[in-house]
């Protein structure tokens, strides 16, 4: 299938962008990765300056590829990376275009590069079990009821991509935040911590420069884990509860 | 060159203990004056680098990565092995570590695997009060399945993503310590050089990769959790960015690489579907749990399917051979890697592949469905029609794997609850990597290796399910305890300077190595290159091997080596965010280590594991060891004309050495 494409190009985060116009021949079977690297191969081959992008496992599950595509976060398939996203969802003479994550919290690093750091901070901030190695007791000695097992699993899916901050119109990373919120909090192991974690988080997710969350819901909509807006009723709700009766501040 | 193991004296199961107790200790007041450099955040490297910085040690951690989140551990997919018999099927440490030194065809080190099995169990209570969600039953315990090579259930998962999960546990425990500050973290840091200092490892070389900037880092030791070398194929189960760079960098500064013949072809993955691919997806063993493999029994019904005139719905059952089940009845469908991925070949060798490119068998879930679903009516009392049995017994189904459905789904276009996978070996993990003591200590002093990228627990041949036990084992209770051996002794060393000249000289090669690169301008991408050593190395190193094709094969690549450092096009320059630059000198390395890997393959004149010589064969097929003259480690010197063996002998002294049988 003959292709247009219509690729974000900034040689660095102190230069403007600007959108490049490519054509490409591509098959129905290729991802759309493999679909970028037919680009860049046909660039390298003309000794331009390929298209830098970012991914790694091409399994969808590593959270490093990250590309907006015609206007959507991962592009037009419901809960699927821009790794897993295949050409067969395209069709011959399409013009598709390729952006990097918009949101002021991921500034761009070059093209379709951003840096996505502040997640890391955030995680630092309290997205954890205070417990050293060897400290454990023996794993059957906390039961868990398989339910909420299911319900902390589904939130702990969150592969940390950054979709949801690109699709919220506030650049708000209120899902993110609250899906470690909820996996830890909703387990008995990470009950103890719980006021200070959801606390502490939050506080750094503003420090970053992330928005408020508006109840849009895009997030999970574009979310390629499918995390439920859920987190974020359950993260207010601690998070309330936690700021009144809590003595962390 | 002597190599010795280190292996403590005493009776197999209280080696690690004894040693424990007795293992020089470094106190507190100390660890906070000694710098420890992990590089690679995977679960080796991640799990290392939060615990040292627990104990108090200041820890230097680096990945290539954006986030140390990233690693490709976080691909696994079917579980974790331990022995904690929860099951009460029969589990034992004894058994676990009998499973994998029988798993490795008798290629692996006692002392070592039996240290694995021990700690196994204590890495599940670590990774479940971590907040690891691990599957449970309904009473709220946790749950087990089965994987290959074995006869009982020891595996922890949690959904197809066991390794997402566990690699997220670490990743916390990591950022738990960086906030605390005994961890300085940085991302977006590629080692490029080891630097040895009076034969001890004292720092690295690394590559800021947002500004292509050299920096220098120091620090008391040096830690390497890099990860295999599988990506040397080109298309593998491996992330893209997967590479030998440290371990080979570390090779170059006289370290020792061991058995790098041994690599593991997964049976189980998605098969190639065209030239532009640029890596294949595994489909998890744990499906062998429910999947029966088999292909048709006549080459009419063959090629009628690689035309696409039938589909496997149309083949009767009594017109499929399930060859796993026929060949290896007591293990059947789970089988180790190695001899279900040579079965599959053997079959498509026939004409009997199911693919338009004749290289894939079937994988069914229609027995599994169905028998589940009869289970289910019958707990509900139903007297159910056959689509409610199937209705029922897919939603159990998906229940288990739904990710990995859904994930073969979106690669392939087929709905696979309809119609049975189809599978291809692949290469997935290397069972190889950087020689090691018992301390995990390279031949280089200071320099220790960890996970996939020492050698020293899988032998030939890792079990399923073995890879996440091994990297949290090393990170968590094992390289914690024998790095004192070495740092006890290092407690009055000050502060490494970063200004000696064997940093400087370290820094200035690097550099020019890298400039070099660029300087080629020639006319052939990287990628190219890649492609073709590929190639190479899947046709003459890859399942099945032999004397004329590995000779022929190390030619190749030498001469392909010569062309890549006169024809090789890097674009942009070194002092840059430049993607293609890392990728050519990753691939410079692989030039180097698919000729070491020839060499070793040709050596070894035997079949076991993974490394199968054709000229190694029984009449039925199966590899044919040579205890006699191969119960070696292969460690390698490189030199760029004739690489230096040196021999570990294996000793075995509580296994009988056996042929390895699964029938």
């Amino acid at each position: 299938m003959k292709l247009t494409l219509k690729v974000w190009r900034q040689k660095n985060n102190k230069a403007a962008g600007q959108f490049e116009t490519y054509n490409v021949e591509a098959n129905e079977h290729m991802s759309f990765l493999e679909m970028m690297d037919v680009l860049n191969e046909q660039l390298i081959d003309d000794k331009k300056e390929p298209v830098s992008f970012e991914h790694d496992c091409r399994e969808g599950i590593c959270g490093t590829c990250n590309m907006v595509i015609n206007g959507q976060a991962h592009g037009p398939q419901k809960g699927t990376t821009t790794c897993q996203l295949h050409m067969r969802h395209f069709k011959e003479g399409d013009t598709i275009t390729v952006e990097p994550w918009r949101a002021t919290a991921f500034p761009v690093i070059k093209d379709l590069v951003v840096d996505r750091s502040s997640f890391d901070r955030i995680i630092q901030a309290g997205g954890y079990i205070s417990v050293n190695t060897g400290q454990a007791v023996d794993g059957n000695a906390i039961p868990i009821e398989k339910d909420v097992a299911l319900k902390a699993f589904d939130a702990a899916t969150c592969i940390g991509c950054g979709a949801c901050v690109s699709a919220c119109p506030n650049g708000s990373a209120m899902l993110f935040t609250s899906a470690k919120v909820s996996h830890l909090g909703l387990l008995p192991q990470g009950e103890v911590e719980h006021s200070r974690r959801v606390i502490n988080m939050v506080a750094q997710m503003d420090k970053e420069g992330f928005g408020m969350c508006s109840n849009v819901g895009a997030c999970s909509a574009e979310c390629p884990k499918e995390i439920s807006l859920e987190n974020i009723a359950r993260m207010n709700r601690e998070y309330f509860k936690a700021v009144l009766t809590s003595d962390v501040k | 060159m002597k190599l010795e193991s280190k292996i403590p004296k005493g009776a197999l199961d209280t080696k690690w203990n004894d040693y424990k107790s007795n293992v020089a200790l470094v106190a507190p007041n100390n660890k906070r004056k000694i710098d420890v450099i992990i590089v690679g955040t995977g679960l080796a490297g991640a799990s290392a680098a939060a615990t040292l910085g627990e104990l108090g040690y200041n820890v230097k951690a680096f990945t290539f990565h954006d986030s140390p989140r990233r690693a490709h551990s976080i691909a696994a997919q079917g579980g974790i092995n331990a022995a904690k018999n929860y099951q009460n099927d029969g589990d034992s440490i004894h058994r676990l570590f009998y499973d994998t030194i029988k798993g490795g065809d008798y290629r692996s080190r006692e002392a070592n695997v039996h240290r694995l099995a021990e700690v196994s169990t204590q890495i599940i209570d670590q990774c479940v009060a971590q907040g690891v969600p691990f599957a449970r039953e309904y009473g709220g315990l946790l749950e087990n399945r089965s994987f290959g090579g074995v006869q009982v259930s020891r595996t922890f998962y949690a959904r197809g993503q066991t390794g997402q999960q566990l690699l997220i546990g670490a990743y916390q425990a990591l950022s738990r310590q960086i906030s605390l500050g005994t961890v300085t973290m940085y991302n977006r840091h590629e080692m490029v050089d080891l630097v040895v200092i009076d034969g001890k490892a004292r720092g690295i070389i690394a590559r800021n990769l947002l500004t292509g900037k050299l920096e220098r880092f120091s620090a008391h030791c040096v830690v390497l959790g890099t990860g295999g070398y599988g990506n040397v194929f080109y298309l593998s189960t491996n992330a893209m960015s997967c590479n030998v760079s440290a371990a080979w960098r570390s090779v170059k500064k006289g370290a020792l690489m061991a058995n790098p013949c041994f690599t593991q072809i997964h049976p189980t993955c998605i098969p190639q579907s065209g030239e532009y691919q640029s890596k294949l997806t595994l489909m998890s063993e744990s499906l062998r749990n429910d999947g029966r493999v088999w292909v048709p029994k006549s080459q009419e019904d063959a090629q009628a399917i690689q035309k696409g005139k039938k589909t496997a719905l149309d083949i009767p059952d009594s017109e499929r051979d399930y060859f796993l089940e026929r060949r290896y009845p007591a293990f059947g469908n789970l089988v180790p890697r190695d001899v279900a991925s040579r079965a599959a070949k053997v079959e498509c060798d026939k004409g009997l592949g199911v693919s338009p490119t004749g290289l894939a068998v079937f994988l069914d879930f229609s027995s599994a469905i169905e028998r589940y679903g009869k289970s289910e009516a019958h707990s509900k009392g139903m007297n159910a029609s056959k689509e409610q049995i199937i209705a029922m017994g897919t939603k159990i189904v998906e229940a288990k794997y739904g990710n990995l459905f859904e994930m073969y789904e979106k690669i392939s276009g087929e709905n696979p609850y309809v119609y049975p996978m189809k599978i291809y070996p692949a290469v997935h993990y290397t069972m190889g990597g950087l020689w090691v003591d018992y301390n995990l200590e390279t031949n280089i002093s200071g320099l220790f290796a960890m996970g996939e990228a020492n050698f020293s627990d899988h032998g030939a041949n890792r079990l399923g399910a073995s890879a996440l036990m091994q990297g949290l084992a090393d990170g968590y209770f094992v390289l914690p305890y024998t790095i004192g051996t070495f740092l006890s002794k290092e407690i009055s060393t000050p502060t490494i300077s970063t200004n000696s000249p064997e940093f400087e000289q370290a820094e200035k090669a690097s550099q020019e190595r890298i400039e070099g690169l660029i300087n080629v301008k020639g006319n052939q991408s990287v990628e190219s290159f890649h492609r073709r050593l590929g190639k190479i190395m899947w046709d003459y190193c890859g399942m099945s091997r032999t004397t004329e094709g590995l000779k022929k094969g190390r030619q190749m690549i030498r001469e392909l080596r010569a062309e890549f450092y006169k024809d090789v096009y890097v674009p942009g320059q070194s002092n840059d965010y430049n993607p293609e630059l890392e990728k050519a000198y990753r691939v410079a390395d692989f030039l180097e280590m698919g000729e070491l890997m020839m060499l070793d393959a040709l050596e070894r004149n035997e079949s076991c594991g993974g490394h199968f010589r054709e000229e190694y064969q029984t009449p039925e097929g199966e590899a044919m060891r040579d205890d006699e003259n191969y119960c070696f480690v292969s460690a390698w010197e490189w030199d760029d004309q004739n690489p230096i063996l040196h021999k570990e002998d294996l000793i075995f002294e509580n296994v009988e050495l056996k042929t390895r049988s699964y029938k």
